[in-house]
């Protein structure tokens, strides 16, 4: 605007400016507890400026973590989460869109129903099946009264166990309904003619022109599942081989047991480590995820 | 909306949509299903198959005042955090708004907490918050026992709804942000040709305009503190003190699997579904006004 505030400029800057610190200084204050010894670190005050141990409490921190296996496995479930997402969403919504059939809009709505509940609120039933993924058939098997008996199918402690849950929801197939909504009818028109099937349409001109929806889901689910928490907090026993990254925040809480003094500075150095990935991608890939978070959330 | 171009291989249309509806029936409709199938009936103590109850679940759930202690605590939690950040983030983005040297830089920072994980802010906030360590420990250096989480429930519940609010203050600068980046820039010129000082546009002209917004962020906020505020209290109180911090999610969790009482668990899990249906619902209903009106 073209009018001069100089006061109402300096308070702007001098608001920003402390919303700036107060927004931020906690990631400064998990920075300079993890670079800080033992003792140091439990002062009061606390030290605001980085202190010389910060490498050697990382280490400490990764290994006593296991943060070497666990950030594998939370890359793995994951990318997992994110691949699944991106391809079974596309997959649907395609079907959905682009051929007619009776129950084209009971299928619809079918999926987007799941965009209600999330997975934490119907938490007990979903780990009753993960126990057991082939139950829910067997139940139906039984119904009917046919003497089948399906294998038991156990997830828990499983990477499929980890990742299947969190695919099954809505968030990919409606964005990349409405999507695919706004692309052309002459494109799928003059696919036709030359003689295209749905299969090559789908694979040459729908998956290019979505490309940018894509990236922008993709990374809004590598955040959101490596994030998780409660869901692998419970299909997980088998801490050694398949715990998440998030998960092993909770066991490097430090406990004033036995009147010792909390490790502060190693439980903030783990803290680092886990928050650093989601963080460096929404930082690197910000047009997308910014992106991503609008056109999920409509 | 219809394609006027679809293909008929119908086949081939069920091969494509069979994946996604098999995850969605086994991992969300069986689930749900049963867990209105535990909440209208009770396992047998001695096995066997579980026995029709009818609404006895809920009427334990019910006069539990345990129950009715963590549905007092989820609401105020949800109202609280739901107001500070988006108090502090429509403020913050009206400001950035203006655009004066230097705005990028908020930008691009201001949404960071939202990237983290919830025991991730839980870690963070137990140490910054720590009553014998940390950050404001030193006011109690100052009054002596003046704040102490781990003992007093109040504290217990500020520092929650402290950590929930930086989480989600992130989430709502970008919503807010882009939705005044959406106003017309004649809107406001007209106004300030009228003689209108900046702060009374932001007041009668900006904040009216994004009102939709804040309406949609509003639904959205409750949700995620019903949700996803599980991780931070798990990490930072673990429903304590004296059951200061005990949400909904967190019962449900703790009745299930550390009480192994699934009906009880199932008939709260329902309460909660019927509650975030009801919230769902009403966000649909404003997103279609908006769709028709905009």
């Amino acid at each position: 605007m073209i009018e001069r505030t100089p006061l109402l400029d300096l308070f702007t800057h001098l608001l920003l400016l402390a919303s700036f610190v107060a927004l931020l200084i906690p990631f400064w204050i998990v920075f300079v507890a993890a670079s800080h010894d033992f003792h140091t670190v439990n002062q009061v005050p606390m030290p605001l400026w980085p202190g010389d141990s910060f490498f050697e409490n990382m280490a400490v921190a990764w290994e006593r973590g296991n943060f070497g296996r666990v950030m594998l496995n939370s890359l793995i479930v994951a990318g997992g989460v994110t691949l699944g997402k991106i391809v079974l969403a596309a997959l649907s919504a395609f079907s959905i869109v682009y051929f007619k059939y009776r129950l084209r809009m009971v299928m619809f709505w079918l999926i987007f129903i799941t965009l209600m509940l999330p997975l934490e609120v119907r938490i007990v039933p979903t780990y009753a099946v993960a126990a057991d993924a082939l139950r829910p058939f067997q139940s139906m098997i039984d119904l009917f009264g046919i003497g089948i008996n399906l294998p038991e199918w156990n997830l828990l402690n499983s990477y499929s166990g980890l990742i299947l849950p969190l695919v099954a929801t809505a968030t990919g197939t409606f964005l990349y309904r409405q999507f695919f909504l706004t692309v052309p009818d002459e494109l799928a028109e003059a696919a036709k003619m030359d003689g295209a099937g749905a299969v090559r349409f789908f694979l040459e001109v729908l998956l290019p022109l979505s490309r940018t929806n894509m990236a922008a889901l993709a990374t809004i689910m590598f955040v959101w599942s490596w994030n998780q928490y409660l869901w692998p907090l419970l299909v997980v026993t088998d801490h050694q081989n398949f715990a998440t990254a998030t998960m092993q925040l909770q066991k490097l809480i430090p406990g004033p047991l036995f009147g010792e003094p909390p490790v502060w500075n190693i439980a903030m150095a783990a803290n680092l480590i886990v928050l650093a990935p989601p963080v460096l991608v929404t930082i690197l890939l910000q047009r997308w995820f910014v992106r991503g978070l609008m056109v999920t959330e409509k | 909306m219809e394609k006027r171009a679809t293909f008929s291989n119908l086949w081939l249309a069920a091969a494509f949509i069979a994946p996604q509806m098999l995850l969605v029936f086994v991992f969300f409709y069986w689930p749900t299903g049963e867990a209105l199938y535990w909440a209208v009936t009770l396992e047998p103590p001695f096995g066997g198959s579980n026995e029709w109850v009818g609404w006895l679940n809920f009427e334990t759930v019910f006069s539990d005042p345990k129950y009715w202690n963590s549905v007092r605590i989820s609401i105020a939690f949800a109202g609280l955090a739901t107001v500070l950040s988006l108090v502090i983030a429509a403020m913050l983005a009206l400001f950035v708004d203006r655009r004066l040297p230097g705005h990028q830089l908020y930008k691009f920072t201001f949404f960071l907490p939202y990237a983290l994980a919830a025991p991730s802010v839980g870690l963070a906030f137990r140490f910054i918050f720590s009553p014998d360590a940390g950050f404001v420990s030193a006011i109690n250096r100052v009054w002596p026992n003046l704040w102490n989480p781990a003992l007093d429930g109040w504290d217990a519940f500020l520092l929650i709804v402290f950590a929930q609010s930086w989480k989600m203050v992130g989430y709502n600068f970008i919503f807010f942000l882009a939705a005044l980046q959406s106003i017309p820039r004649s809107v406001t010129e007209a106004g300030a040709m009228d003689g209108a000082s900046v702060l009374r546009r932001m007041w009668d002209i900006q904040l009216p305009l994004i009102a939709p917004t804040l309406f949609f962020l509003v639904i959205i906020n409750i949700t995620d503190s019903f949700v996803d505020s599980f991780g931070i209290v798990d990490v930072t109180t673990s429903g304590g003190p004296a059951r200061a911090t005990d949400l909904m999610v967190y019962k449900i969790y703790f009745d299930g699997f550390e009480g192994k009482d699934y009906s009880l668990a199932a008939a709260q899990s329902i309460v909660l579904m019927l509650l975030i249906i009801a919230l769902t619902f009403i966000q649909f209903r404003f997103v279609e006004r908006r769709i028709h009106y905009s």
